[in-house]
């Protein structure tokens, strides 16, 4: 039993269990140490998904590759950029307790399981434990009506969502003998192994993970709980556990049920566009800027699934490029709302930003940048990730796809540029406080990378492309 | 690695294309008070803007007139595991429009030093931004560079129009911005399409990749969707006049004079040469469209009753017949429209610095409100009649060259066509005169046109290149001809062997003859 495969996590939850032992005994204030405690935690299990060897290991349950390893460090860097952001923001909103640390931590554990996840049984342990330690993130602003109902409701909704897919796990062992994702690969490769209960079991899989990246139909928990939870955790919403979800999808689609790709790809071709064009069409009412970022991320995952309909290597490259300039971009656009406070509240209204670029241009620029992105618009990090997408899906013949894909990124870009015109076009509004500096790190760090990509995409391609050759082989 | 077979010894595509994009990054650091941020904004702009325009006249000194194919080339590895790669260059066809983004830039920011008062560093930032992507469109030799460029000027002209324009700026930028994006994304598609069946998007090996014929027809579309809105024809020609008119003046220029360029060059740089089959096809269609435009377009100018809209309508007209010339596919026809391009670059940025001149300093564009300005404004009423000339086509101005050769060229083709299209002259000898004579003749009637000023020196530096670019342009034509003469030849003879090919062959083929 090979148990160092799995020392990135065991690290993390052992540096968990430190920060909860030391904000116990530690009566003053714990929340700067706690949090930097976790920060270390989450570079330590970086480096040290960085080093490992690759390989099965809890006899197959687990698994260390390129690709476990890719989304892992994309998930830890998600979670260190709401957890730096959720810094100075709960303190100023009076919810700085050090278990708020201690529950990212253990989320992004579940998450990095599930990204590591070589069976079906593993796969829900880790999504559970996500899950969890999300729904009181969710409601940890407890004072708060609208963060307690959003905690609430993702906790009724993803309970339901769990339930389908542990079912759905359920008819796959029943039908085929066997949790082992390797195994269910070389059992569908017999002919006439994919009986009717078994592609039903890999419906209700497909549901449940779907739910978890708020792919439509199953997006209406995502507009809600983005508004209602306190900001950080709408943050580590947008990028941890998506990311974590998408590879999910990716790798039990893309090892497991591979030979069945032309039973499920329909499906996934529907809810991309479906998703798609509710992204687009959707977002275009808001008034509020979280709402509208949940119906633009709900639009994202539309167009990162386009990957996965495409069903092979290249598809999920792109998948997996998409998936990493997404984290980045709404992290710093989630970072520029947080900006958004008036004389110590916070402000979530489109109309608030008028008129920024003049009493912060620097912020500005940089929402700005965010926005160009998120709409596809060339050197801007976003038209990458849409480049290498649409690529896929021109290779794959996904031409409906891929037509419905670009006219649906001309309707959102009209919600983006509108903020852009809401900043530079309108009359200025009264100052937003200033910005604490964890805020403008993340701002600046993200908002360079989403600027310049363009210098530099050959390594995170070349990663990608590592990662993606796991699949679909 | 950076190739050695620059003639200038130095990458100066990327120096001429990145400089003003470190100009930008300069004037971000600037600190100070409003006051002194404007003036320092003002001045590096301008020095930015003619720092870049000295190094593209190495271009025109340096640059081999007898040579087809693409020269200064530049080769960097980007994206090595898709074939693509950062390479620049340039063509007879694209060398004269990266000098007309470098020539107008510097007289744009000279036309807009008093009239933009309100957020001037960000305001020149933008125009730096936006000189970066015009160059860098018309010099990249890899199509998905290109299409980073002609996308990314959306950015800088978007902030230009929404910020410094006038009362209805937000729906003219949101319809500038969202137009032209739909039919950048078809191209788009069309651009990986032609990237996955040639397995590379440098130009010069796409312009010998024959793709089928029924693959053709669909990628002319989409490369239409994307060209014809920029040019823009009729029907979708509408955003233009609202940009227009609502863009501050130097942005009316820099649109006018160089970004509708964008969309003919398009079509000369990848419809005619990649997809002859379908261009030869669709010619019917493309000359319907402008002959269209042409009458059109110029029977609405006829009507207008604001200066910007007239002479955006009247842009729209002069494309059409841009248009004509480049479906011709002979050597008068083409030459003819790019000489039209260049020539109407030169002009109707003219005509609208004519008109940002009065409208500086009445505030209105309505014919109506003017007259007589002759009495008082003199030198004024010479330029303007002079711009108005080259609008016509007067023999001896640049305007009449580029109309000339595309009729001659247009003849070739179809009788009807050229007299279709060369109604649009004399329609334009009509909107024109017509709007010179109810603002420049007749008498003075309102009280502060009494004392209206004539051309300052500022205004005299703005107006002097384009004058002297107007007439050496008409009257010795060759000194611009020759630069892409040899480029149209091979180019004309390229599509005929393509169109008299029996076989139509699935691999690529390398023609004889210089490509890199």
């Amino acid at each position: 039993m090979n148990w160092t495969l799995a020392l990135p996590e065991i690290v993390l939850a052992c540096v968990g269990l430190a920060v909860l032992i030391f904000g116990v005994l530690r009566k003053q204030d714990s929340t700067l140490l706690s949090t930097m405690f976790t920060l270390g935690g989450f570079l330590l299990a970086g480096l040290l998904v960085l080093t490992r060897t690759p390989g099965f290991g809890f006899h197959g349950q687990f698994v260390a590759d390129p690709f476990s390893a890719f989304n892992q460090i994309l998930i830890i860097s998600g979670a260190a950029l709401s957890t730096i952001l959720a810094l100075d923001w709960n303190r100023a909103q009076g919810i700085d307790r050090f278990e708020f640390p201690v529950l990212m931590l253990f989320s992004t554990v579940g998450m990095m399981i599930m990204a590591g996840a070589a069976n079906l049984m593993t796969l829900y342990l880790g999504l559970e434990l996500q899950s969890l330690a999300l729904y009181v993130l969710a409601s940890f602003a407890r004072d708060d009506l609208r963060s307690s109902e959003a905690g609430l409701k993702y906790f009724v909704l993803s309970g339901l969502a769990s339930g389908l897919l542990l079912y759905g796990i359920s008819l796959v062992y029943g039908f085929s003998g066997t949790m082992d994702l390797g195994g269910l690969h070389d059992l569908l490769l017999k002919p006439d192994s994919a009986t009717a209960g078994l592609v039903v079991g890999i419906v209700f899989v497909l549901v449940g993970l779907a739910f978890k990246v708020s792919a439509v139909p199953f997006h209406m928990w995502t507009p809600d709980v983005y508004e209602g939870a306190p900001t950080p955790v709408t943050v580590f919403f947008a990028t941890a556990p998506k990311v974590a979800a998408m590879s999910l999808l990716l790798r039990v689609m893309g090892t497991s049920f591979a030979s069945l790709v032309g039973a499920w790809q329909i499906l996934v071709v529907i809810v991309s566009i479906a998703s798609m064009l509710l992204g687009a069409l959707a977002a275009i009412g808001q008034t509020n800027i979280k709402r509208l970022m949940a119906y633009s991320s709900i639009g994202h995952m539309g167009y990162a699934l386009i990957g996965l309909a495409v069903g092979n290597a290249a598809g999920v490259r792109g998948t997996l490029v998409y998936m990493v300039i997404y984290v980045f971009m709404t992290a710093g656009t989630f970072g520029c709302i947080m900006a958004m406070r008036r004389k110590g509240r916070s402000v979530e209204q489109i109309s608030d930003l008028a008129g920024l670029a003049s009493n912060d241009p620097v912020l500005a620029m940089a929402m700005a940048v965010f926005m160009f992105s998120l709409a596809g618009i060339p050197l801007m990090s976003g038209f990458f990730a849409k480049l290498y997408i649409f690529l896929s899906a021109v290779q794959g013949g996904l031409w409906v796809l891929s037509v419905i894909g670009v006219l649906t990124s001309v309707v959102g870009a009209f919600y983006y540029i509108r903020i852009v015109k809401v900043m530079y076009f309108d009359a200025a509004a009264e100052r937003f406080d200033p910005r604490p500096a964890s805020l403008s790190f993340v701002v600046a760090a993200t908002g360079l990378f989403t600027g310049f990509f363009f210098l530099f995409p050959a390594p995170v391609v070349a990663a990608a492309q590592a990662a993606a050759g796991v699949l679909f082989q | 690695m950076t190739a050695a077979t620059n003639a200038a010894g130095f990458p100066i595509l990327s120096l001429i294309t990145w400089l003003p994009l470190v100009g930008a990054l300069v004037m971000m650091g600037v600190r100070g008070d409003e006051q002194t941020v404007a003036s320092n904004a003002r001045w590096t702009a301008l020095w930015t803007s003619l720092l870049v325009f000295v190094l593209s006249l190495v271009l025109w000194v340096r640059f081999d007139p007898s040579e087809a194919g693409f020269q200064f080339n530049e080769q960097l590895t980007w994206l090595p595991e898709y074939k693509v790669g950062y390479s620049m260059g340039v063509d007879g066809i694209s060398v004269l429009f990266v000098l007309l983004s470098t020539v107008l830039t510097p007289i744009c920011i000279l036309a807009s030093w008093d009239s933009i008062q309100t957020r001037v560093r960000e305001f020149m930032i933008s125009f730096l931004v936006l000189e970066t992507m015009m160059v860098g469109m018309f010099a990249a030799t890899d199509f998905v560079v290109f299409y980073m460029f002609f996308e990314g000027v959306l950015i800088p002209m978007y902030l230009i129009i929404g910020v410094w324009g006038g009362p209805r700026r937000v729906y003219a930028a949101v319809k500038f911005f969202l137009y032209t994006l739909t039919g950048s994304v078809l191209m788009l598609l069309a651009l990986i399409a032609m990237w996955l069946q040639a397995g590379t998007t440098d130009i010069p090996t796409l312009i010998h990749t024959t793709f089928p014929v029924g693959m053709q027809s669909i990628l002319f579309l989409a490369l239409f969707a994307s060209f014809a809105v920029k040019v823009p024809m009729w029907p979708v020609h509408t955003w233009l006049p609202d940009a227009h008119v609502e863009a501050p003046t130097a942005g009316s220029v820099i649109l006018a004079g160089v970004l509708l360029k964008m969309g003919a060059y398009g079509f000369l740089r990848f419809s005619v040469p990649m997809l002859p089959d379908a261009s030869a096809e669709f010619a019917p269609f493309m000359f319907t469209l402008s002959v269209v435009a042409v009458i059109y377009t110029s029977l609405v100018a006829l009507a207008q009753e604001d200066m910007k809209k007239l002479i955006a309508y009247s842009s729209v007209a002069h494309m059409g017949v841009v248009t004509i010339g480049i479906f011709t596919f002979n050597v008068q026809g083409i030459s003819g429209a790019l000489f039209q391009m260049l020539s109407h670059g030169v002009v109707s940025a003219a005509l609208f610095l004519v008109v940002g001149v009065v409208y500086d300093r009445i505030h209105s564009r309505d014919i109506a409100r003017y007259g007589g300005l002759a009495d008082r404004m003199p030198a004024y009423a010479l330029v303007f009649m002079l711009f108005m000339m080259a609008t016509i086509g007067l023999p001896g101005t640049s305007g009449f060259v580029g109309e000339f050769l595309v009729i001659i060229g247009s003849l070739q083709v179809n009788f009807w066509l050229a007299l279709l299209g060369g109604m649009g002259m004399i329609l334009g000898a009509a909107y024109m005169l017509y709007l010179y004579r109810r603002v420049i003749f007749g008498r003075i009637t309102r009280d502060d046109l009494r004392n209206i000023l004539d051309l300052s020196p500022r205004e005299w530096a703005v107006f002097a290149p384009l004058i002297v670019l107007t007439l050496w342009m008409g009257i010795y034509p060759s000194s611009f001809t020759s630069y892409f003469d040899a480029t149209v030849g091979a180019m004309v003879q390229n599509h005929t062997a393509a169109l008299a090919a029996p076989v139509k062959l699935a691999a690529p083929v390398k023609l004889a003859g210089p490509v890199r």
